[in-house]
């Protein structure tokens, strides 16, 4: 599909990034025609993508590198959030909701993700880290700049 | 009460009034409940918890809320689990409606009990 924007984001594995990377994310979305609630949805999305490399695959370390690339293509938004953590052993079992063991927290990370994409795409490998990948696309058609 | 979160410059992300009526914590959350102030809402609720053993139930108002995650919901369930250990319940109030599909979609209203105003949540919960 034909490429009309990409950006690239890095930063470190601290929480209070989540806010940023969706907000940053929401806002790079916001080129396509997507409705209020569709941005609503991406953001909380990529807001669990996040969360999951700095918890589950840095361990909550917060000098780690994750990554959120985002691109355009055509009508469809393609998100990106890579970490190199510790990765995922058994991708299917983490998929299923409610996976988590920590009392504290619902298992939901992945639901949600695959709610709110129409595709999702997790490689991992085992100590080598997990990159996720979602897309969607924009049932409406992005509005021309005025006056062309 | 205000919290804030990082270091050197902060970031003002969240804001919690709790207070005790009877045998019921009010708990007035706003701002936006995701990794960075899951800790710190879960902390301050459990504060509040330990320091009133009296306290059976809880009204969670989060009218202020524009945004949670899985991370605020680990939250809501955490505490949930803590009352209902003693019979309690835990009551939610004045959910926006993008904050109110997440908890929908989550299960929590399942076992929680949403209620249309505080009045009448604090009023259930007697």
């Amino acid at each position: 599909m034909e490429l009309v924007n990409r950006m690239k984001l890095e930063f470190l594995s601290l929480p209070s990034n989540v806010a940023f990377a969706r907000v940053a994310a929401g806002a790079f979305a916001s080129q396509l025609d997507f409705t209020l609630n569709d941005l609503e949805e991406i953001k909380v999305a990529v807001s669990e993508a996040v969360t999951n490399a700095i918890i589950h695959g840095y361990g909550s370390r917060p000098d780690k590198t994750v990554t959120l690339t985002a691109e355009i293509r055509k009508d469809t938004l393609v998100l990106v959030v890579e970490d190199l953590g510790k990765g995922i052993e058994d991708v299917e079992k983490a998929l299923q909701p409610a996976s988590s063991t920590d009392p504290e927290r619902m298992g939901l990370g992945f639901s949600f993700m695959q709610s709110f994409s129409d595709s999702l795409v997790v490689d991992s490998r085992p100590g080598a880290g997990t990159r996720v990948t979602m897309t969607r696309t924009c049932s409406r058609e992005a509005n021309p700049p005025a006056g062309l | 009460m205000l919290f804030t979160s990082g270091k050197g410059d902060v970031y003002l992300i969240m804001d919690l009034h709790a207070e005790v009526k009877g045998a019921t914590l009010l708990a007035r959350v706003a701002g936006e409940i995701d990794l960075a102030v899951a800790d710190t809402l879960r902390s301050a609720l459990d504060r509040e918890l330990d320091g009133n053993a009296g306290i059976r139930h809880i009204v969670i108002n989060l009218y202020g809320v524009n945004y949670i995650d899985s991370s605020g919901l680990g939250v809501l369930l955490g505490r949930y689990k803590r009352i209902s250990r003693n019979g309690g319940s835990v009551f939610i109030v004045g959910a926006q409606p993008q904050v109110r599909r997440i908890i929908e979609m989550s299960g929590l209203l399942r076992i929680m009990q949403e209620c249309s105003s505080e009045a009448d949540a604090l009023n259930r919960a007697g």
